[in-house]
């Protein structure tokens, strides 16, 4: 596919399209949006973890000048339908019902119990001040073993206890081979809870059209056709009556996936009064109510041969759901339990558990990256307690280049790889004989250095997705893609893949998403879907394209269709440079009034779905230099280098962007982010002081190298790249700091490893 | 809610307005001037995606109250192209993809503004340490260390060339 003379735009790094608006100021995000008279939402939040609502006062929030409406739990039930989880995994009789408003209990601090709406924002915010709540605090649980106690509180009605799930996959004889085992290697790990801070916030607009049962709304969201649908559902509304689009969006890395309460009632609120309603997420609110990721406890422990071959492995995985939360991500975690390895004996559990903190959901990677972590992490412990290279264990167990499609005892089946070459390059890039050298001198000094490789395998987005190519009649062409990008850049990888196919320049592309009324129906984007799936979707609707024009062009070219070739932009008959025409005068003909050449029907457009013959699996070796300080135990990274394989590659600059980006946030979560409670469920980091997101002087540069192992799953042969850096920071950072400080004998390390936390395990 | 006149300057054009005592400068510039490229991410001056230019030094406009800016002269992302054309600051995050999702971008062209006049020749130690304030979360700061270096050397090229 980068062969230049056919495809001189995939593959290289085309600039993204779309940013001045971005850089001159005129973007426009939700809260850009500017409709007459919209009135303005905010929430009345619970400060309780757990407990009863014994009343509601709204009379003095009623009578604030200004304010157009309260409401409380109770009464928004005539104004739409709850959510309601059920099924599925979940064990039997076990429903989550979800209202936007908690009805009679909040379950986590930031449970919204009113929401106000006025003529500004201000004095929504006052009037919610006024809104009094009687509450009787119930005891809570915040860990998900206090909530598995036998006396602990429970928080969903009807249930015997806390647990909302229990996945347990046995393949082959685990238990035998434990039994027979040469060494049993066993690690226990916290996966930190992390939160994806974005820097837009939630926010949402619904804007119901005078005079008809339409309605327009402006979300922050990856998934517009999907929030459509949740929001039809509710309110009880035709699908064709409800546009919602998708804008700008300021960050959504996974967490802006879902269709949130707050989404459905704001359209209710904005029908009830019939006018357009805005609500703006403060971040204090966000860090509370928007979804957190990632908090697991995992124990994980392998039946290992003398040669560091692991012959079975147990995975057992806790995770915390908080209050609300879905299954989805921890499942994830559980179908990855075997990685990029060939073991085949295993027995994964996973388990899911109610709390009252704030729901956990997806968040770049999703449930990967916690299986990357507790699998990387058991690897170092192999290689340590066998005295074994890291690299040479990760070689022995990887699954050979001949094993894919590969029918993975969780379930899952890899597409390709090539670990193996993914390990060479990261060996030479890094120059490891010369760290390990370095490291042996230095250490005699007293100097602790460290490198830590990880080798993750991931899966990337599942489902179809649509495309709809359609040429003007000038040979501008159109491509509207149900997928949802916001900020990736995939606009220019689209535009690349449709003027390869069409014979024309991204530049005579306009490509339309994140929005119901201008594309075909589509699932959205997360799980770095995008190319693989939306990209082939392009491509297939492209094909259709060309191959009418070919047809068109056959006609006024007065040759035979089966002779006409797209060459250097135009087409034409095969070994006849002379007669050719271009896709602008072939779009010239498509649209004549008086009839198009050959009799053929008018137009120029094509709209298709893709279904891939599953997900793709991206891969890669990461590895990380650090050095800690002996005397404060301050971590510092020395260099960063990521080599990843994500198939054939359309634009390697937006490749990189994403690596970087995704590195950023893995180093987020590996060095210094932690949500946190006290024991009681009040929420400790509550803002950025609290919470930290990497800062410009916190980062290195880092090192980017690639190995190209195509997908056989779809047409471009192209796999995810978006979650790489959260899935292989994480893992190569704490092997590393670990590698640091084997002279001192630590084994144990959870992160984040803060400067703190680093010591206090140099103390003990 | 009492209520005060204010006389300010905003991107080079003259502004007479009255504003409640509360009215922070960001939802002025936003709400009632309808200067939207000003962003806000936290409320709390911790993000900087409000971050605009006041009297000639970068500040948190979240976290200044309208009033305050009485007889001040402003500059937002929106007064930095001029004619049409993006300034080097623009362009550098354009060639070397210094957004993503561009909406801590003009906070950072602004920091990067105030940056840049006070230095014009930073080097990457110095930008990072003058980006604290600003808040990225997709980019991991590389590209957008890259991009103020691409405008550094533009703007002394042009400098020298005048």
């Amino acid at each position: 596919m980068t062969d230049t003379a056919t495809h001189p735009f995939i593959g290289q790094s085309v600039p993204r399209g779309g940013d001045r608006r971005l850089l001159v100021g005129a973007g426009r995000f939700v809260d850009d949006v500017r409709l007459p008279g919209t009135a303005h939402a905010a929430f009345v939040r619970s400060p309780h973890a757990h407990a009863a609502i014994r009343g509601i006062d709204c009379a003095a929030a009623r009578a604030h000048p200004g304010v157009l409406g309260v409401w409380t739990g109770v009464e928004i039930g005539a104004l739409l339908r709850p959510q309601v989880v059920e099924g599925g995994e979940l064990l039997p009789g076990r429903t989550i019902r979800r209202w936007p408003l908690a009805t009679d209990r909040v379950r986590f601090v930031g449970d919204a119990v009113a929401v106000v709406v006025a003529e500004d924002a201000y004095t929504a915010r006052d009037a919610a001040a006024l809104v009094a709540v009687e509450y009787q605090p119930l005891r809570a649980v915040v860990e998900p073993e206090a909530a598995r106690a036998p006396d602990a509180p429970i928080l969903h009605d009807d249930w015997p206890d806390n647990v909302a799930f229990r996945w347990e996959t046995v393949v082959g004889e685990p238990d035998r081979r434990f039994a027979g085992a040469m060494r049993i290697v066993e690690v226990q790990l916290v996966n930190n809870r992390i939160q994806a801070a974005f820097i837009e916030t939630r926010a949402v607009l619904a804007s119901p059209q005078p005079g008809t049962d339409e309605l327009t709304v402006w979300a922050s969201t990856q998934v517009p056709h999907t929030v459509r649908g949740g929001i039809a559902a509710a309110l009880d509304l035709p699908e064709a009556q409800v546009r919602v689009i998708a804008p700008d969006i300021g960050g959504a890395f996974g967490t802006k996936g879902g269709v949130y309460p707050e989404y459905l009632l704001i359209p209710a609120l904005a029908r009830s009064l019939d006018r357009p309603v805005k609500w703006l997420e403060t971040r204090g609110e966000s860090f509370q109510a928007t979804n957190h990721a990632r908090d697991q406890r995992q124990r994980i422990r392998a039946a290992v041969a003398p040669d560091g071959t692991v012959e079975a492995l147990e995975f057992a995985v806790v995770a915390n759901l908080g209050a609300y939360g879905a299954n989805t991500v921890p499942l994830s975690t559980g179908r990855m339990a075997t990685g990029p390895y060939r073991v085949r004996d295993i027995r994964v559990g996973v388990t899911g558990v109610m709390t009252n903190t704030t729901p956990t959901g997806a968040y770049r990677g999703a449930g990967r990256p916690e299986a990357a972590y507790a699998l990387e992490r058991l690897m170092d412990a192999i290689a340590r307690e066998l005295d074994l290279d890291p690299f040479e264990v990760r070689r022995r167990n990887a699954l050979p280049p001949d094993a894919f499609p590969y029918d993975a005892p969780t379930g899952v089946r890899p597409d390709s790889g090539e670990y193996g070459r993914a390990l060479d390059e990261a060996i030479r890039l890094i120059d490891y004989a010369g760290f390990r050298r370095e490291q042996a001198a230095t250490r005699a000094a007293g100097r602790l250095l460290g490198l830590g490789v990880a080798l993750y395998c991931e899966f990337a987005g599942p489902g179809w997705d649509s495309a709809q190519v359609r040429a003007q009649p000038d040979g501008t062409v159109t491509v509207a893609v149900g997928v949802s990008p916001h900020g990736q850049g995939t606009e220019t990888a689209f535009a690349q893949i449709a003027a390869d196919t069409l014979g024309i320049t991204p530049a005579q592309i306009v490509v339309r998403a994140g929005d119901t009324a201008l594309t075909p129906q589509g699932i959205g984007t997360f799980g770095s879907r995008n190319t693989a799936i939306g990209g082939s979707a392009v491509l297939l609707a492209a094909r259709e394209v060309a191959a009418k024009a070919r047809r068109i062009a056959a006609a006024l070219l007065e040759a035979a269709e089966e002779d006409i070739v797209l060459e250097g932009g135009a087409y034409g008959p095969r070994g006849v440079p002379d007669r050719r025409v271009t896709f602008a005068q072939i779009a010239r003909a498509a649209h004549r009034m008086g009839g198009v050449p050959g009799g053929l029907p008018p137009g120029l457009e094509a709209t298709n779905h893709f279904t891939p013959e599953g997900r793709t699996f991206p891969f890669g070796v990461h590895v990380a230099i650090v050095e800690i300080d002996p005397a404060t135990g301050e971590l510092m990274v020395r260099r960063y280098l990521a080599v990843d394989d994500c198939g054939v590659r359309i634009n390697p600059r937006l490749i990189a962007d994403q690596v970087r980006g995704g590195l950023a946030q893995g180093f987020g979560q590996a060095l210094q982010e932690q949500i946190a409670y006290d024991a009681d469920g009040q929420l400790l980091t509550g803002s950025f002081l609290d919470y930290a997101v990497p800062r410009a002087g916190q980062l290195p540069n880092f090192e980017l190298g690639h190995t190209v192992t195509p997908s056989p799953f779809n047409p471009l042969g192209v796999k995810g790249i978006g979650e790489s850096g959260t899935t292989g920071a994480p893992p190569a950072l704490v092997n590393a700091a670990l590698d640091a400080l084997a002279p001192l004998g630590v084994r144990a390390l959870d992160m984040p490893l803060t400067a703190e936390r680093i010591w206090r395990a140099m103390q003990e | 809610m009492a209520t005060h006149p204010i006389s300010l300057t905003i991107n080079g054009k003259g502004q007479q307005s009255s504003v409640e005592s509360r009215r922070l400068l960001v939802h002025y510039l936003r709400d009632e001037l309808g200067l939207t490229g000003t962003h806000i991410g936290c409320e709390t001056s911790q993000c900087g995606a409000c971050t605009i230019m006041l009297n000639g030094s970068a500040v948190k406009s979240c976290t200044l109250f309208a009033v305050q800016a009485d007889g001040a002269e402003i500059m937002t992302i929106e007064g930095l192209a001029k004619d049409g054309e993006m300034h080097p600051i623009q362009e550098g995050f354009w060639e070397e993809h210094g957004l993503q999702c561009g909406f801590c971008t003009p906070g950072m062209i602004m920091s990067t503004y105030d940056l840049l006049q006070k230095n014009p020749n930073p080097d990457e130690h110095e930008i990072r340490h003058a980006l604290h304030g600003n808040l990225c979360r997709c980019t991991g700061y590389q590209h957008i260390v890259k991009s103020i270096q691409y405008a550094a050397n533009k703007m002394q090229g042009a400098t020298v060339a005048d």
